[in-house]
């Protein structure tokens, strides 16, 4: 068979269950995967990466794969999709491989192919200058950031995730290409809070996030809105009933109460919360996923706000610079950014990093005891001093 | 070994379902490339064409491009959706905010999932993306491809979409950026007639599982991550495309504690492999890897100079329950005290290897921090073996399922649930006793939900007994 071309293809729409194929799920995976892959499933003794972005894996039967890993956009298109087909079909019998960090592997099974591969690959730029298939993202550095739709394609963003992307790696781009950290750096990103990306364990994870609270667009709010799910939405109690001049059914909103989480607009499209001064980039630090060592652990609040200066973004790739220098001089080997942090204590933390610690950086939600410090073990730090000084105890 | 799918699957030839032919896919040069203005002024935005890290500006030009020079009748949808999208794209850098609207209720017949609504708010700037829906597509189980199908996927998605994808979301389809209604249909007809190939989650739903690269390329995978996402994937098949849950609901396979997929920061139900015998040691590795003749890590830190590799520091002392040791020129690992961290064997894995005595971890509740603040998952079952056709851990997600479709509020969450009723009770749901492994540490205060029976004698008593003892 082949694709119709035909305005509605070969669907009825006097007749939509017609032929009607549902519930297939996916395409199985055992036909998708390389000769080398089938061969040696579950046979893996044990791999290398041989420099940054060049995997090998060794099988029980003596058969190795060598793994290509680049750089990908998550945002792509067709025509690039095609390069890709391309590049497989010429050196990987037709199979690819896309990981959970939106890179492209390309698996071979001698090291000429690499070679050649990696030869073709670097030599591929966009017009612009831009390569196209950066080679890196492995061991003891910055692989590709995770990211969500920004204002591509989502109606709650309160940043843009593609082109903070973009103006963070380019800036890392040699950590990407190199494995010179003290162990790997996952640097995610969320246009929102509603997160889904997930970013809430990640070495580095920036947050777009809004500052004003919504506004109630009284006229409509009655008519597009279930008005209690609104106002149950909201997790902190800050939205009660009103009623307009006219009469009209709307709420209100106790603004002082606000934290911006945007349940409330995710309910109900006449509460819009965005805005161009209001939002902009939280950043969070040291979290992580893997349990090796430390426990999985969440990321904290390190910048509690900055501007969405676009399209570039400044101020967010200099705060991330200066915790991954100040990580990279300080850190040991295999400690993540997280248990750094824990090892020197959070106020040498800012102190390293050059980061001011400002009231928002303390807890007042849910649970907010659990971080606060309860024992006289702590660091002097500069900002101890402050403390002591305003407090009258120092001159 | 080798599996085998469910159902008969299509074998699937590009050049028998292709819609354009090779001169249609390369019908520009690079100077008309280098050339190319987009119909809005768009500054910042190709601003981000500059700097070493793929442009996704310079890319969505070149399908601009590639659309523009297609003949009127080669596209369903119109043939300057780019070009409105990176000029929309502009108008939110000017205004600081998104413009796109809020939802909107499109899909296919019969699921309610699967597709998202999207329409522009300035429709009258941007008509050709006034009406713009995503479909998600269900990926394949680690994501391996054959360029057959996804040269197919992309000459489909041209014809009747965008040609824009997202490789891949964020909880794993491959998603499909910007189509109209009228389209919605006949893109579903042929993917599933003749990609046999499905769509995938959105909405109150389960949504599309997701897991590991697992026993396809990695040493370490400990269950058959590929064979359990896809066996659950399509035993769940009405519960992915048929929202009727409180909220979301995510399955993900971690083949190891290392957890490559997040699935304990992000999936309700996290399935993480690990094992229940002793790590393999080879004895003349480790001390290869003593002499410097095999690179610690897989070669990890190679970038830097960290001086000799020292097996006490770095293996050893860094173990977090100090259960191995060095005797008589041999390492040595008390298993009974080992925690499965991985670090070990990360560091030396020519030298040691999990167990073979494998099964999976089962935790539950992971979640981002809308809205009572973001979870991770609670270790639940220690230890399940996980054998085809999975019947215990299916039996296991049912009882999970009932309690939450019960007492789950709408958009309430499963770990969200645990925590307002307690893990006790969902302990009582599962029907599993509780376990010092399930906490970090006992509670610190004694408000313990005493149950009736728990009590002897009961809760009613007569307060004239009582008065009897004790005047007023």
């Amino acid at each position: 068979m082949a694709f119709s071309l035909e305005r509605l293809g070969k669907y009825n729409p006097e007749k939509p269950t017609e032929n009607r194929i549902t519930d297939i799920g996916p395409r199985h995976f055992w036909e998708f995967f390389p000769p080398v892959i089938k061969n040696n499933y579950g046979k893996w003794l044990y791999h290398e990466i041989l420099e940054p972005g060049i995997l090998v894996h060794v099988s029980e039967t003596g058969d190795k794969v060598y793994t290509v890993r680049c750089g990908g956009c998550r945002f792509m298109t067709a025509e690039n999709i095609r390069e890709i087909c391309d590049i497989a079909d010429k050196y990987c019998d037709g199979y690819v491989r896309f990981t959970t960090r939106n890179n492209i592997e390309f698996l071979v099974d001698s090291l000429e192919k690499v070679e050649a591969l990696k030869k073709d690959l670097l030599s591929r730029k966009h017009v612009s200058g831009s390569y196209k298939f950066p080679i890196g993202g492995t061991g003891a550095g910055v692989t590709n950031i995770v990211h969500t739709q920004g204002y591509i394609h989502c109606h709650t963003p309160a940043t843009d995730a593609s082109s903070m992307v973009k103006a963070v790696m380019d800036e890392l781009f040699d950590y990407f290409t190199s494995m010179t950290l003290p162990a790997h750096v996952r640097i995610s990103m969320a246009c929102c809070l509603n997160m889904c990306g997930a970013v809430h364990c990640s070495d580095i994870a920036l947050l777009g996030y809004h500052r004003k609270p919504p506004i109630v667009d009284d006229e409509v709010i009655e008519a597009i809105c279930e008005i209690p799910l609104a106002i149950a939405a909201c997790p902190v109690g800050a939205i009660s009933p009103d009623k307009t001049a006219s009469g009209k059914r709307t709420v209100k909103i106790k603004k002082e109460r606000c934290m911006f989480c945007g349940n409330c607009y995710t309910m109900c499209p006449a509460l819009p919360l965005s805005d161009k001064e209001g939002d902009g980039v939280t950043i969070l630090a040291g979290g992580k996923l893997s349990n090796r060592i430390s426990e999985p652990k969440f990321s904290k609040v390190v910048v509690p706000w900055l501007p969405n200066n676009f399209p570039r973004y400044p101020e967010v790739v200099q705060a991330v610079k200066k915790i991954l220098t100040a990580y990279a001089s300080d850190a040991r080997k295999y400690e993540r950014l997280g248990d750094w942090a824990e090892r020197i204590g959070w106020e040498k933390f800012f102190e390293k990093c050059d980061l001011p610690f400002t009231e928002h950086l303390l807890d007042d939600y849910r649970l907010a005891y659990d971080t606060y410090r309860t024992s006289t073990q702590f660091k002097f730090t500069e900002a101890a001093w402050a403390v002591s000084r305003a407090a009258g105890g120092i001159d | 070994m080798a599996f085998e799918p469910k159902q008969p699957q299509k074998k699937l030839k590009y050049e028998e379902l292709r819609i354009y032919t090779d001169e249609e896919l390369r019908n520009y040069t690079e100077e008309e490339l280098k050339n190319f203005k987009v119909k809005h002024s768009i500054p910042d935005v190709e601003e981000l064409e500059k700097g070493p890290w793929p442009s996704f500006v310079a890319d969505a030009k070149r399908e601009a491009l590639h659309r523009k020079k297609l003949a009127d009748d080669r596209v369903m949808i119109p043939k300057d959706v780019v070009e409105d999208l990176l000029g929309q794209l502009q108008l939110s850098f000017d205004d600081g905010e998104t413009h796109w609207k809020h939802g909107g209720i499109v899909g296919v017949f019969g699921y309610g999932g699967g597709v998202i609504g999207r329409y522009s708010d300035v429709p009258e700037k941007f008509p050709s993306i006034a009406h713009f829906h995503t479909l998600r597509v269900n990926q394949v189980a680690s994501k391996f491809y054959k360029t057959d199908f996804l040269r197919a996927l992309c000459d489909l998605w041209e014809y009747r979409g965008s040609g824009l994808f997202n490789m891949h979301g964020s909880t794993g389809d491959i998603i499909l950026l910007g189509t109209t209604t009228e389209q919605l249909e006949p893109i579903f007809y042929e993917m599933t007639h003749e990609l046999d190939q499905d769509l995938g989650g959105s909405g109150s739903n389960l949504r599309t599982p997701s897991c590991c690269v697992g026993k396809a390329r990695c040493e370490f995978a400990c269950i058959d991550t590929q064979d359990l996402c896809y066996e659950l994937t399509m035993h769940y098949q009405d519960e992915l495309h048929r929202p009727a849950f409180p909220y979301k609901f995510k399955f993900k396979f971690d083949g190891c504690p290392n957890g490559c997929v997040a699935s304990i920061a992000r999936a309700d139900m996290s399935v993480i492999g690990t094992w229940r015998d002793d790590i393999r040691i080879d004895q003349e590795a480790v001390q290869a890897y003593i002499n410097g003749e095999i690179l610690p890590n897989g070669g990890a830190h190679r970038g830097r100079d960290w001086g000799k590799f020292d097996i006490q520091k770095e293996v050893i002392d860094l173990c977090p329950t100090r259960c191995m040791w060095m005797e008589d020129g041999k390492l040595k690992i008390n298993n009974r005290e080992c925690n499965r961290c991985m670090h070990c064997i990360n560091v030396m894995p020519r030298a040691l290897r999990p167990g073979e005595d494998t099964g999976a971890s089962i935790l539950f509740g992971a979640k981002a921090p809308i809205l009572e603040g973001a979870q991770m998952s609670v270790l639940t079952i220690p230890f399940m073996k996980l054998e085809p056709p999975y019947d215990n851990l299916k039996e296991l997600i049912d009882k999970v399922w009932d309690w939450w479709m019960e007492e789950g509020k709408n958009r309430e969450r499963l770990g969200e649930l645990i925590q307002r009723h307690g893990l006790w009770r969902f302990l009582e749901v599962i029907g599993v006793p509780a376990m010092p492994q399930m906490v970090k540490m006992p509670r610190a205060n004694p408000y313990i939900y005493w149950k009736e029976e728990d009590v002897p004698g009961g809760w009613d008593r007569d307060i004239n007994d009582y008065r009897a003892r004790h005047k007023r």
